[in-house]
């Protein structure tokens, strides 16, 4: 009985997995700007297996500074991510299927593990196109580099980054708190 | 003797002084105090109606924004505009043709706003070109004139374009009376009662793409149409036209057409005339006109000669057409909104007459007639008669309604805006303009549903309203604040060409359909370069094409060479941006015709013939981005029988030119 999983738990499991099947067809991730010629706004949406939004426009403005243009078949991870997403959505079913807490406790490690690789991967790749930037672009200022926030706001020249989490974005974290409040309430039952 | 002198002066000056003092103040001080906020829209803040007005003379319509008064663009109609590259691109040349050839201008006097149930729906604005007869339709999606079409059989295209309620056909009535197209006109000028006729056409609107087409004409007695107006809700199925010179003058127009007391408001019943063209009375005449046509996926206009149209002479069906007599060579006829008062504006007359369409309609089933004109059944004067304005003012021309049951009429001689009610005919208010007002308009004020919380009056003199400018000066605009009992100016702003009539929408009922760009994928242009790696340059006999590509800040490509002197180059540039607000510009140095402005999206072509050996600039004309003044290149001319080859590049300096993309 100790090992089992409590109702509520499982629902929360389940909650979770579906949240995590919406989260792979919905944006993930946003990245605003804002510029006095904007004032509509420019929007670069992340999703699961693709970019979204104003890529095109984003681009054109990017080659003034010499970035490279953004294009979805250039990220591995689109390729990856959706399937990624899946498995954990069958896992946190299966976790609650069987019921046991070992099979929880490991779902939330390796969530939030996959989680932080993420977020890292995404770092990494706004890392190296905000510097590596072709030497013979029109606008060079030195020391300036274009890496927009990972998360948060940021200036870059004329344009304010306003880098967050969209729809599917949250819908990942709000699967994420399902676990770990399935988790905090196993926990404490058992000990 | 001298104590009489100096009091003779003292006295005088006080005396003059006192007569000074006594003049009526002007104009100026015609403002209160807080009438500037009420034309006040903050910086970055939107106006709340759209007013679509008339170029006169300029040919063209400008859009404003009430209450600021703010121009926000000129849409080239009939007069070619080397700014915008109309009427001098390629693709928009056939625009401005007619059967007279090419027709580089013309002078749109009245605007009207496409209806659904009598009310505006926001899709095109219509205009008339009064010279060479022709009517334009306009998209309010992409402010840009889509379709022109001639009108034969007339002259003077005044009394056009008006619409029915539902938009079923754009109505044209001729000023001028003329020998119809297809008999003999080199006739005496003085055999006008014989040989003139006044043709009025109607022109279907398709339903949904509001393609035009002469559906037919009406003969009709030879008189000048000047005005008109469809009836609208119990009225629908109703044109009222107001005619003067029914005195059948030809000469000294001023005198000869003022001779009678009273001329007419010719009421036609469409509805009928519709009727007997589907039984198939009418007949097919020859006729040349003109109908063009611009396609918005390839980009381009196409003009067609057509050779026959539909005419029915009223005559022959003495149940289309009623005189009703009106003082004094009437201007304007105006329908209230409910549909069943007619108002006729004389001129000259010192009253205002307002007819009732339903007492009309009994006078018609009751035969009180008083005579014929032509042919034409005479309605007695005050069988139709709903009753006279008395004393409104001197010379009224035009008249539009607000939703409170009020009329507000022009007055051209005594320059003022007065305000009467409809029903009990009592005069209400009347505001000073400065100076002679022509048509007015207010907001939605010819619809069923007028939205009037403002009235603008175009006026035809402004002497000192405005810093001088020399012997020519801008015409100009009054707004009044009509929302209280007692209109309000509240501004005054100057204008393009002459303004005549013009109509305003409220902004929220367009606004929205306004495109930003043209999608790339759907153009359908002949010369289309889709990608700078389509660029290229096609040599065919001495025409060469130049299928060139701009996005900021470059053309592609930007060097050229192998142009030979005899040749003629078709520069086809498409604008490869998909972002809102980023035109780029064209020209050629020495170009004997005109700039481009290519939209996002969009192909647009310059025809140029080199007319000197050496190298000619190419540059972009519309500011685009921080690297506007690089956005440039060189095209290299040759003697004719030169053999540089035609190359072209972009990126590659030269020598290494000739290597690149050599032919």
């Amino acid at each position: 009985m100790k090992n089992k999983l409590s109702g509520l738990s499982k629902i929360l499991l389940i909650l979770s997995s579906a949240l995590l099947v919406c989260s792979a067809f919905t944006p993930i991730w946003q990245i605003d700007l804002d510029a006095p010629q904007y004032p509509e706004g420019l929007n670069l949406k992340i999703y699961a297996d693709k970019l979204g939004g104003d890529v095109e426009i984003i681009n054109g403005l990017n080659h003034y500074i010499g970035m490279k243009t953004l294009h979805t078949v250039d990220f591995v991870e689109f390729s990856i991510l959706r399937f990624i997403i899946f498995f954990f959505a069958l896992f946190a079913i299966i976790t609650a299927v069987l019921g046991k807490k070992k099979l929880l406790y490991a779902l939330l490690f390796t969530f939030v593990l996959f989680g932080v690789v993420a977020m890292f991967d995404f770092w990494r790749w706004e890392y190296n196109y905000g510097h590596d930037l072709n030497p013979h672009a029109a606008i060079i200022i030195p020391d300036m580099a274009y890496q927009p926030p990972l998360i948060g706001f940021k200036q870059l020249l004329n344009f304010g980054a306003y880098s967050i989490p969209d729809i599917g974005g949250w819908l990942f974290i709000g699967s994420g708190l399902c676990m770990l409040i399935a988790v905090i309430k196993e926990y404490k039952f058992s000990s | 003797m001298k104590k009489n002198i100096i009091t003779l002066v003292v006295g005088g000056t006080l005396i003059a002084a006192a007569l000074e003092s006594c003049k009526p103040h002007n104009a100026s001080n015609a403002v209160t105090g807080n009438a500037s906020i009420k034309a006040y829209v903050a910086p970055g803040k939107y106006d709340e109606v759209y007013n679509f007005v008339s170029g006169g003379f300029s040919g063209q319509m400008s859009v404003y924004g009430i209450p600021s008064g703010r121009l926000f663009r000129v849409i080239p109609v009939f007069s070619v505009d080397p700014e915008k590259g109309w009427g001098y691109s390629e693709e928009t040349k056939p625009m401005l043709n007619t059967s007279h050839g090419f027709v580089p201008w013309d002078d749109l006097h009245h605007v009207q706003l496409s209806k659904t149930n009598g009310d505006a729906d926001g899709r095109w604005v219509f205009g008339n070109a009064n010279n060479t007869p022709r009517v334009a339709r306009i998209s309010l999606k992409t402010y840009k004139t889509e379709e022109i079409i001639e009108l034969p059989n007339s002259a003077g295209n005044h009394s056009s374009p008006f619409l029915t309620e539902n938009t079923e056909y754009v109505v044209a009535g001729t000023r001028f009376s003329v020998p119809p197209d297809n008999v003999n006109g080199d006739v005496p000028i003085n055999t006008y009662k014989q040989n003139f006729k006044g043709y009025l056409s109607f022109i279907s609107v398709g339903k949904e793409d509001g393609k035009l087409d002469i559906a037919f004409q009406l003969e009709c007695p030879g008189v000048n149409f000047d005005l008109s107006r469809a009836g609208k809700g119990v009225s629908h199925g109703w044109f009222f036209f107001s005619c003067y010179n029914t005195e059948q003058a030809n000469t000294l127009l001023e005198v000869n057409a003022s001779q009678k007391d009273k001329d007419f408001i010719m009421a036609v019943n469409w509805k009928k005339a519709e009727e007997y063209i589907k039984a198939g009375k009418g007949r097919k005449v020859n006729a040349k006109y003109a109908h063009n046509k611009y396609n918005e996926s390839t980009h381009s206009a196409t003009s067609e000669i057509r050779n026959e149209v539909t005419v029915l002479n009223v005559k022959d069906f003495p149940d289309i057409c009623y005189m009703m007599p009106c003082p004094k060579s009437p201007h304007g006829c105006d329908v209230d909104p409910s549909g069943e008062y007619i108002v006729g504006s004389g001129k000259l007359a010192a009253l205002i007459p307002v007819f009732s369409f339903s007492k009309m309609i009994k006078a018609i089933e009751a035969k009180a007639f008083d005579g014929a004109f032509d042919g034409l059944p005479i309605i007695k004067y005050e069988a139709a008669l709903y009753g006279e304005v008395k004393k409104p003012g001197l010379g009224p021309l035009h008249t539009e309604f607000d939703s409170n049951g009020n009329a507000y009429t022009s007055f051209f001689v005594s320059s003022e805006v007065v305000k009467w009610n409809v029903k009990d005919l009592k005069v209400l208010d009347r505001v000073p303009t400065f100076y002679s007002v022509g048509h007015l308009c207010v907001v939605e004020g010819d619809s069923k549903h007028p939205t009037g919380k403002y009235l603008i009056a175009y006026n035809k003199i402004t002497k000192d309203r405005f810093l001088p400018t020399g012997p020519e000066l801008a015409q100009s605009a009054q707004l009044y604040d009509i929302s209280g009992d007692k209109m309000e100016m509240i501004l005054d702003f100057p204008t393009i060409g002459e303004p005549h009539y013009a109509q305003a929408v409220l902004a929220e009922k367009i606004q929205k359909n306004s495109q930003k760009i043209y999608k790339i994928e759907d153009n359908k242009h002949k010369y289309v370069t889709k990608g700078e790696q389509e660029a290229k340059v096609v040599r065919e006999g001495n025409q060469v094409h130049v299928y060139m590509t701009c996005v900021r800040s470059h053309f592609a490509p930007d060097n050229i060479e192998g142009i030979k002197m005899g040749d003629e180059v078709y520069f086809h540039i498409t604008n490869l941006e998909q972002d809102w607000d980023v035109p780029h510009g064209f020209a050629v140095k020495g170009a004997v015709n005109a700039e481009l402005l290519i939209m996002p999206g969009e192909t647009t072509t310059l025809k140029w013939v080199p007319d000197r050996v050496g190298i000619t600039p190419i540059y972009c004309t519309d500011f685009c981005s921080a690297l506007h003044q690089e956005m440039q290149g060189y095209v290299r001319v040759s003697p004719s029988g030169s053999n540089v080859p035609l190359v072209w590049s972009l990126g590659t300096n030269l020598p290494k030119a000739n290597e690149v993309g050599s032919k």
